[in-house]
């Protein structure tokens, strides 16, 4: 989950998550040595005392910095669009769960076998408990059986949301009458935090998200159990 | 064909991934196998013959479709002002 003062992203909680961190450490690497370069020949062009009088152009190095921004760009494009497609690719899901936005909760609904559906609101803060995060904790988490490929329908029943959870990395906007397909493998077991990303109402902020990544009969008793509450 | 898809349902975990409907927008998905469902229903019932092979579509719906859309409909289908050609 955020850290205060945390620079970087979150810890990955998926395969997917993972290749875009280190997509951006190469990337933000490449953009680091650009930088320093330029800042370096800033400073020296600055404050060199020498003048070149004669210099009218430079065929050579007109080649140099042409070609080489071109390599450094499929260099980024590369991984990029690798990505990109792997992100895409077909999936054969284990199981669908659905969150619909409201103002201002989520819902979820696990259909696959029986109709399980609960609601999730932010605990508020006089309410939390010792230990809990302040604005981020759930009353119900949206469970998932660990290592399973998930396939998650993002809707909204009146305005638009958009559900986000970092650590997995999936942000998808949940627009009324339309269904969108994201899926995801939670590749360790935890809880994952997520906030509501499309401006909807006074609540916007606090209708959060949370994930809870679990083995699988761990998952099978607590539907069972949650079958039984509702 | 009836044991196989017996079998077929037996093992239904999700909705597989439908080649019709590759990308990000599911609604017509959830729809389709909405009508699908009660067409099959209504053909099959008209010639007097078993709806199992349509029990496919309600579990696919069921996965995809929020549980207040597929109430929404029923209740349109019930009163006769669901929009679909059925």
């Amino acid at each position: 989950m955020a850290h205060p003062s945390q620079l970087g992203f979150q810890d990955a909680a998926s395969p997917v998550m993972e290749e875009l961190l280190h997509f951006h450490d190469h990337t933000l690497m490449i953009v680091f040595l650009i930088s320093t370069l330029v800042l370096y020949i800033i400073v020296a062009m600055v404050t060199t005392k020498l003048t070149d009088k004669l210099i009218l152009d430079s065929q050579v190095i007109e080649i140099i910095w042409t070609l080489l921004p071109a390599m450094i760009l499929i260099l980024i494009a590369l991984p990029s669009l690798r990505i990109l497609y792997l992100m895409d690719e077909i999936n054969d899901p284990h199981l669908t769960i659905k969150a619909m936005g409201h103002q201002w909760y989520w819902s979820y609904e696990y259909t696959d076998y029986e109709d399980l559906g609960f609601d999730s609101y932010m605990i508020p803060t006089q309410d939390l408990a010792p230990g809990q995060f302040r604005l981020l904790e759930t009353d119900h988490r949206m469970v998932v059986p660990l290592n399973s490929p998930t396939r998650i329908l993002i809707s909204a029943d009146d305005v638009l949301h958009s559900w986000a959870v970092p650590s997995l990395g999936i942000k998808m906007d949940a627009v009324p009458g339309r269904l969108n397909q994201t899926a995801f493998i939670t590749s360790r077991p935890g809880v994952f935090f997520g906030q509501c990303s499309e401006i909807c109402g006074a609540n916007h902020s606090f209708m959060p998200i949370v994930v809870e990544a679990v083995p699988l009969e761990h998952f099978e008793n607590w539907s069972s159990m949650m079958l039984q509450d509702t | 064909m009836s044991v196989n898809f017996e079998e077929k349902i037996k093992k239904y975990r999700t909705a597989p991934f439908d080649a019709r409907f590759p990308n990000t927008n599911q609604t017509r998905n959830c729809y389709q196998n909405y009508l699908d469902y009660h067409r099959c229903n209504k053909v099959l019932s008209a010639k007097n013959q078993k709806t199992t092979p349509c029990e496919w579509y309600r579990r696919v719906y069921k996965s995809i479709c929020p549980m207040a859309w597929v109430q929404k409909w029923d209740e349109q289908l019930q009163s006769g002002t669901f929009a679909g050609r059925i």
